[in-house]
């Protein structure tokens, strides 16, 4: 009824889905009707027993499609439960689509690129697989798919602080003093989200305080103001592909790089791309909710001597991104990021062939993005 | 209310409109009460640019303190509750706030890294981890929001019931609008630029007073290299002004913050100015130069920004026989 109406909304859809009948499922199915959605795709670390991290997601996760990619450099078969609408890539399917030369860019936490070069989903929600949800300070479990796509679907205000947060929020507005012209904020291109339990924090922190866990759950998202930049962390993003798909990209590779998160850099980097471009582009960026609960893994320790060499790149890589400028020319995100390539190569590559190389794969990234990116592909097996 | 947590504090009580009405302190505050004529009796001529019938004359008390700390609170907030029932402490957070350094040149995601339970994310740099020195810290507020007459106009029962549990540095080169009801400060660092401006009788603006400091002071902290935090603490704000009131104050600043927001965007200080009189005096001539085209009102107010600079040298120059100085109206010792 409500569809010969002509009322079917994503919004309106989304109720029906949320009722979890099984008959509106059968007819949305039947009808073909495609949720533009989500695709939400899980990096795989370490471990290739994915069974506990997607049955903890099940309730959440069960409705999207979901996008596996499996760590080319990771031998063991991966043990995914049923009940998921799901695509899976292992390295075979990789080598397919890029080539086994280029397949090697997608090795470790990179494996995750793969999976954004070859969604078509509008939004994509990138989780790490020792996430788990997390609940809120009154005991409820947080929908962290839910809260993304609000962060995305709501305008972000970059260009003038709210001191109340995201204005766009139940029960919160713009406070006096926020120019008029300023209030209808800008598009959320870039979601960040935050960790309970095991912060993010880099191997030194962690391994001074080795007991210190995240309890503080802030009831907030805010916008991350225009030209300031910030360490945005892999492990639970959302973005808009459409709008800044080719800005989140496998560059910097540490020469230690390892299978924990303290081992590597790689999304930081890919992070101060993201937020350059958005700035010049005029995208949003929040931060804030949701959270997701990180468990223990690793040891802070054991990683000092790997970690070492990303916490003193930050030293360069922080001034050098609050320098650059793009052009006025740079009008699309692919510009942008093979501008920002550009400066890389001159101003960084003689320091560190490690730049050189990270120069060179966005260079390659924004060529495969093309190529691949917008022509159709499914995975072999 | 606040008695508990005031009492072993100094205070200043800056007392508007008519001074022949006796203002009831309650015994036991150690304070010093000023009203127009002392103000007028201090300040000679330069008493101009105080504002008359307008809380902006509160900054009249930062010019004659002599402590490091101000905190200024407006006198319908009152002491607020966390969300485990727990009255809060808010000028003891806000110390907290003022002696942590501030993380101006780089966003923490997990906010205030100084924080007891928070830290660094990775990522960040180790030699931006010392901060800035922290001049301003913004306190927020429960139950009645800050919101414009606008906006209270179409929400008038909107209410802030949310603790958000978090301080944060507003980054360099970020403006925000800096409300005066639960704001503290460290008059040493950043003082002579909490001017509060022209607002009330006789003026075509008010309830901008704290906006227009606000804006003049994270040009100045930006320049000079000091922190601004907001976040916590909250306090209760129970009164909700009349919005219709309100509108009329503020009518001629919504149109007039369409420009001033985007002039002090784009102000820059000259290297030169190294102090904070230095460069809030090189603003006023920005401000004259600039926004004198918009309004003549602001020519007049850039005018009362150098009266002000020169009100707060004489106040507080070294060497100030005492019997010139703030010889209170009314003092009473615990």
């Amino acid at each position: 009824r409500t569809l010969r109406a002509g009322k079917l909304t994503e919004r309106v859809l989304k109720l029906f889905i949320a009722t979890g009948k099984d008959e509106v499922f059968s007819l949305i199915q039947a009808l073909n009707i495609q949720v533009t959605v989500t695709p939400v795709l899980p990096t795989r670390a370490l471990r290739p027993d994915l069974t506990s991290f997607m049955n903890e997601w099940r309730t959440i996760f069960s409705r999207f499609h979901l996008i596996i990619v499996k760590d080319p450099d990771l031998k063991e078969e991966l043990k995914i439960p049923e009940g998921f609408n799901l695509d899976v890539y292992k390295k075979p399917d990789i080598d397919r689509v890029v080539g086994t030369s280029t397949s090697t860019i997608f090795s470790g936490y990179s494996c995750r690129y793969f999976g954004y070069l070859v969604s078509r989903k509008k939004y994509i929600i990138s989780v790490d697989d020792d996430c788990y949800p997390a609940k809120d300070n009154k005991g409820i479990l947080v929908d962290a798919v839910a809260q993304h796509i609000t962060n995305l679907t709501t305008p972000a205000t970059p260009f003038f602080f709210n001191t109340l947060y995201d204005p766009f929020t139940e029960g919160a507005d713009f406070v006096r003093g926020y120019p008029f012209s300023l209030r209808s904020g800008v598009q959320c291109a870039l979601s960040c989200g935050l960790w309970l339990n095991l912060a993010d924090y880099d191997a030194p922190t962690q391994a001074l305080k080795p007991e210190e866990r995240n309890s503080r759950y802030v009831d907030a998202v805010l916008t991350v103001p225009a030209r300031t930049l910030m360490p945005i962390s892999g492990i639970n993003i959302a973005f808009n592909r459409e709008v800044i798909g080719p800005a989140l990209l496998p560059s910097l590779r540490l020469g230690g790089e390892g299978k924990f998160r303290w081992e590597t850099m790689e999304d930081i980097w890919s992070g101060m791309c993201v937020k350059v471009v958005c700035d010049h582009l005029g995208h949003g960026v929040k931060t804030g909710m949701p959270y997701v609960w990180r468990n223990d893994r690793g040891d802070a320790i054991a990683s000092l001597r790997k970690e070492w060499e990303g916490v003193k790149l930050m030293e360069e890589v922080v001034p050098f991104f609050q320098s650059v400028r793009l052009s006025r020319e740079a009008k699309t995100t692919e510009d942008c990021v093979a501008e920002v390539a550009n400066v890389v190569k001159e101003q960084l590559g003689s320091k560190d062939p490690m730049f050189a190389r990270a120069a060179k794969a966005m260079v390659d990234w924004v060529k495969l993005w093309k190529s691949v990116g917008s022509s159709t592909s499914s995975p072999g097996a | 209310m606040w008695r508990p947590f005031f009492e072993q504090y100094h205070l200043i009580i800056v007392q508007d409109g008519d001074p022949s009405k006796k203002i009831r302190v309650p015994d036991g505050f150690d304070y010093q009460l000023y009203n127009r004529n002392d103000v007028n009796r201090i300040l000679g001529p330069k008493a101009s640019c105080i504002s008359f019938k307008d809380s902006a004359c509160r900054c009249f008390g930062y010019l004659v303190s002599k402590k490091k700390y101000i905190f200024t609170i407006d006198d319908d907030c009152f002491v607020a509750k966390d969300p485990s029932g727990k009255e809060i402490n808010a000028l003891e957070q806000h110390i907290k706030n003022l002696l942590t350094p501030s993380t101006t040149h780089f966003f923490n995601t997990l906010y205030d890294p100084y924080r007891e339970g928070a830290d660094f994310v990775r990522g960040y740099p180790f030699s931006l981890r010392e901060g800035a020195p922290t001049a301003v810290s913004h306190g927020l507020w429960l139950n009645i929001p800050d919101y414009d007459a606008p906006t209270q106009l179409v929400k008038p029962l909107e209410r802030n019931t949310r603790y958000v549990d978090a301080v944060m540095t507003v980054p360099k080169g970020t403006l925000f609008p800096m409300c005066g009801m639960n704001l503290a400060f460290d008059r040493e660092l950043i003082g002579p630029a909490m001017y509060f401006g022209l607002m009330g009788d006789g003026q075509p603006i008010g309830r901008y007073d704290d906006m227009w400091a606000g804006w003049c002071m994270k040009v100045i902290c930006d320049h000079l290299g000091l922190g601004v935090k907001t976040g916590l603490p909250y306090i209760w704000h129970s009164k909700a002004s009349s919005p219709f009131v309100n509108l009329k104050k503020e009518y001629k600043g919504i149109f007039w913050q369409e420009k001033a927001i985007p002039f002090f965007q784009s102000v820059s200080l000259p290297k030169e100015c190294s102090s904070v009189e230095k460069c809030y005096l090189a603003l006023a001539g920005e401000v004259k130069s600039k926004l004198g085209e918009v309004d003549p009102y602001f020519i007049k107010l850039a005018d009362a920004m150098v009266t002000w600079i020169e009100a707060w040298n004489m106040v507080n120059s070294p060497g100030e026989k005492p019997a010139m100085t703030s010889l209170p109206n009314a003092t009473s010792k615990k």
